[in-house]
């Protein structure tokens, strides 16, 4: 498979068209779409409506994007005009946004092609698609396994060559989590670094989009394109996209990078195995490795299950039957709100719901919701402590490899523990990437996680590529 | 109205009041009162999924405006989500500010000289409006509901009251007051019939020197009058419930203007649980002190300061004058009186013209123009009506008053048609004739009158005296 980079340049020298790309993609896509259910809707007319528009373009001489011809895959809590968005949910069926995201239109801007939407836990709550009410995405590289949530379908998507570049959310490690159960690349930007106008809210401190891709240069392709100020978010960062391409051979000679117990302690074994091996290889290439600990990532778990379902609650208020999507009719509005949203949402968006309402409750804000942010804080500090004394952070991203379905749907918090190393880089707004590296139990993709403080993505990108070189991949 | 002896009542009021911005407070969509159903909507202020907030800057200068005029203090600010489930609020959460608003801790000095603590006057914004078909019109028991969104995140500034009213007249005197204030910076029409200004009235009564009674809240009031008479009926009715010994129940009560009386709306049994917590789609408010000082600049005189000279040169005023006071006050029209008093205009006479004759969306007219109208009508250069006629005109397309008056035939009358007028009068009255042409010059004044009274006023005097000067050679 060629790179997205080495794609876009095809497209623009004339040596591919975006067409051929995207029926490459699509034919992908048709191959093994019905037996992993990665994609809920597959835009064929506008897809290729838009590689048309490129195509057209280069013939006419234009410039064109970096991404020109290249397909994307968007999950499916991005709305895009016209195109049924769900965020894998009933509630929402049949609501076609009429409007883009910002990322959407940036994509389009720079030449890409999106072609579908891929499924999600419901509201992108859930670490392995379990929860979409459209049914789970299978692994690719195992189907009798979890791909990973909540951005299953988009690291699926990659994993399975139907597009080269998938677009996920991570609000307590959506991206990196299935990145790392997929094989792929995985970057969760800090917070304000890519737009979130547009993206279905789950918990709006919290969320964050970013690329998914087979290689960290594509992922840094990806990212420079969707980076960058937007006055439509009042939380985006002022500053233009960062130029991330140009560092990506930077290394990291002289780095000091902190190995985290707290990122490591619990995992399987192989998976220990791999963040040890990437520690000598980081050292190998220049690094300076420190041993840290730093015991306020514990709490990042019991903090981050009361901060995201109380925002969730308010956030999930509005499908109430009202305007749009499904709507049960009953005798009255309250009794029609009710009737609708029983009807309209899974078992886990409720649950999430209840307890974010109870966490905001009266009475009990203070010892839930208040406490929690308070631990927040404590993280924040924690992290800034550390970044004081190195400049990253080495972890494993989930303590396991791809999991067999229904191995921990019975019990909510041993799925909730899959996003333990993860958790803690949402709740402090700052940046991580997961890179595979190494296999674990099966056979099965490792994935390792480098953390570091706001705006560090070069850095980050820099780092997951020596990892990625010496794991031969080019 | 007196509550019987010994007893008090204790009212706070809390004034919703649209911003006069051109936008909403989060979007783009126009903020204008009476367009058609759901025309100035967006993703933002439908509350569409994937949407995000933007502050609009003007309604934050609004704010501050309202803020700096009632004394109060200016403080980097939250925004809340205040939760709760109603179909004409689109994300069923109101973007509000809850223990960090914009402006809190200042006061309301009253035109009777007493003072009204101000708690605090914070940013949300407006809900959407409901229509019920069939029923009784309410939510409850309607066959259908419709919802226009056009008010949907229009700016709001909620200003709250400490309880330090004691008298229904107090209360309407703080709410005219504040109306003076809302008009006077900009920051809304203060139209209480469009709903722009909404005043919702917090009434307890209690013994002399015993501490607070339960309160009810009254909501629905649409006019100073209906606020007053809603105050008075409401302390009454606590006053007698309690000397029965019986308890006032916290509730939430409907003014029913027709009838004369509140009726309960909702009890509450408990504190409304709204679960605010900061939003965190919008960042923290945090005025430096340039802006703050931008917008203090901003501000002209306040009402106060405006009645005050206006009362200076006015001097005593009637109780009927004391509405053409507020009118011309609100109205912002209290310079071009003064300026036509100073000018030699009758003070009772600029303020009445400048009370009801100056209305229009037309250009303001000038204090020159203003005042030189009013002159003419002084001098019986123009009767009263035709005053009224060439200020009208002045209102809606500006211009010269002398100009205007001429082409509308009002100007003083030809020397050619005066002349005719004048012979007219001279054969009607020969005896008179004779002795003025014979030296008696006083006379000349009644041929005068005659003429003015022939023309009805449009006839200037010198020019008469003149022509009779020069019919006796």
């Amino acid at each position: 498979m060629r790179s997205a980079g080495e794609i876009a340049r095809d497209v623009r020298e004339g040596a591919s068209s975006a067409g051929r790309e995207l029926e490459i993609a699509l034919s992908a896509i048709r191959a093994r779409n019905d037996e992993l259910n990665v994609f809920l809707y597959v835009d064929e007319a506008g897809a290729r409506l838009a590689a048309q528009r490129v195509d057209e373009a280069v013939a006419r001489g234009e410039r064109t994007g970096p991404l020109a011809g290249v397909p994307v895959a968007l999950k499916d809590n991005l709305c895009q005009r016209g195109i049924p968005t769900t965020c894998s949910s009933r509630i929402l069926e049949g609501w076609r946004p009429p409007y883009n995201a910002t990322v959407i239109d940036r994509l389009v801007a720079a030449g890409a092609v999106p072609v579908g939407k891929t499924n999600l836990d419901e509201f992108a709550m859930g670490s392995s698609t379990e929860t979409s009410a459209f049914g789970p995405t299978r692994n690719p590289l195992d189907p009798t396994r979890v791909p990973g949530g909540s951005s299953g379908g988009s690291a699926a998507a990659v994993a399975a060559d139907m597009t080269p570049l998938a677009l996920g959310s991570d609000t307590g490690g959506s991206i990196r989590q299935p990145a790392a159960l997929c094989g792929i690349v995985g970057v969760k930007p800090t917070y304000g670094l890519v737009s979130r106008y547009g993206l279905i809210a789950f918990a709006s401190s919290l969320d964050q989009i970013g690329p998914l891709s087979r290689s960290v240069a594509d992922a840094a392709l990806l990212l420079e394109v969707i980076a960058g100020h937007d006055p439509r978010d009042s939380t985006s960062l002022p500053e233009p996209a960062p130029s991330l391409r140009d560092h990506l051979d930077d290394g990291v000679v002289g780095r000091r990078i902190g190995v985290v117990r707290e990122l490591i302690d619990g995992a399987d074994p192989e998976v220990v195995a791999s963040v040890d091996r990437a520690a000598e290889v980081l050292r190998a290439a220049g690094a300076e490795l420190v041993p840290l600990s730093i015991p306020e990532l514990r709490l990042g778990l019991s903090a981050y299950y009361l901060i995201a379902p109380a925002e969730a609650s308010s956030n999930l208020a509005r499908f109430d039957g009202v305007r749009y999507g499904l709507r049960v009719d009953a005798d009255d509005v309250a009794a029609m709100n009710e009737a609708t949203r029983t009807a309209g949402f899974g078992a886990e968006v409720k649950r999430r719901i209840m307890l974010g309402t109870y966490a905001l409750s009266a009475g009990y804000y203070d010892a839930y919701y208040g406490q929690a942010l308070k631990v927040r804080t404590q993280m924040i500090e924690a992290f800034r402590r550390a970044y004081r004394e190195v400049d990253l952070l080495l972890g494993a991203t989930t303590p396991t490899v791809a999991f067999p379905f229904g191995s921990k749907t019975a019990n909510p918090m041993s799925m909730y523990l899959s996003d333990v190393f993860t958790i803690p880089t949402n709740l402090a707004g700052e940046a991580a990437i997961s890179v595979p590296f190494g296999v674990g139990e099966g056979g099965l993709p490792v994935g390792v996680q480098l953390l570091g403080p706001g705006r560090s993505e070069a850095r980050l990108l820099a780092a997951g590529r020596v990892l990625e070189l010496a794991e031969g991949r080019p | 109205m007196t509550l019987p002896d010994g007893w008090e009542m204790v009212v706070g009021l809390e004034v919703h009041t649209e911003l006069k911005t051109r936008t909403k407070m989060f979007c783009g969509c126009r903020n204008e009162f009476g367009a058609p159903p759901n025309t100035h909507v967006c993703p933002v202020c439908l509350g569409l999924p994937g949407s995000l907030p933007v502050l609009n800057e003007r309604a934050v200068e609004l704010a501050m405006a309202i803020g700096l005029a009632l004394h109060c203090t200016i403080a980097p600010s939250t925004f809340h989500r205040k939760n709760y489930f109603y179909p004409d609020m689109p994300k069923d959460f109101q973007i509000s500010q809850y223990d960090r608003p914009i402006n809190a801790n200042g006061y309301l000095d009253l035109i009777d000289h007493s003072r009204v603590g101000i708690e605090r006057a914070h940013l949300e914004e407006d809900t959407g409006k409901s229509t019920h078909l069939g029923g009784s019109g309410r939510l409850h028991g309607a066959d259908r509901s419709l919802v226009d969104y056009n008010r949907s995140g229009v700016p709001l500034v909620e200003i709250v009251s400490a309880p330090d009213i004691r008298s229904s007249a107090q209360a309407r005197a703080y709410a005219s007051e504040l109306r003076a204030i809302l008009i006077a910076t900009g920051a809304s029409d203060g139209r209480m019939e469009e709903g722009s200004m909404r005043v919702d009235a917090n009434v307890s009564v209690r013994r002399a020197g015993q501490p607070y009674g339960t309160r009810c809240e009254i909501k629905n009031l649409n006019s100073l009058r209906s606020l007053q008479r809603a105050i008075d009926y409401e302390a009454e009715r606590q006053v007698a419930l309690v000397e029965s010994g019986e308890v006032v129940r916290q509730e939430t009560r409907h003014w029913d203007e027709a009838r004369g009386v509140t009726a309960t709306m909702r009890v509450k049994e408990e504190a409304d649980d709204y679960r605010y917590f900061r939003e965190p789609d919008l960042v923290d408010l945090a005025p430096d002190a340039s802006w703050v000082q931008r917008v203090r600049s901003g501000l002209g005189p306040l009402p106060a300061e405006r009645r005050a000279a206006l009362l200076a040169r006015v001097g005593e005023v009637s109780e009927a004058q004391r509405d053409a006071v507020a009118t011309v006050i609100d109205a912002g029209r209290d310079e071009v009186v003064r300026g036509a008093i100073d000018r030699g205009v009758d003070p009772a006479l600029a303020l009445a013209r400048a009370a009801n004759e100056l209305e229009s969306e037309g250009p303001a007219v000038s204090v020159d123009a203003f005042a030189e109208t009013l002159l003419m009508e002084q001098r019986g250069e123009l009767s009263a009506t035709q005053s009224k006629a060439v200020l009208a005109a002045l209102a809606q397309e500006g211009g010269d008053p002398h100009a205007i008056a001429a082409q509308r035939g009002f100007e003083r009358l030809s020397s050619n048609s005066l002349g005719a007028t004048l012979d007219e009068v001279i054969d009607q009255h020969p005896d008179e004739w004779r002795r003025y042409r014979d030296g008696d010059d006083k006379l000349a004044q009644f041929f005068v009158g005659l003429v003015m009274k022939a023309t009805r006023g449009q006839a200037d005097g010198k020019a008469v005296i003149a022509e009779l000067a020069a019919r006796r050679g």
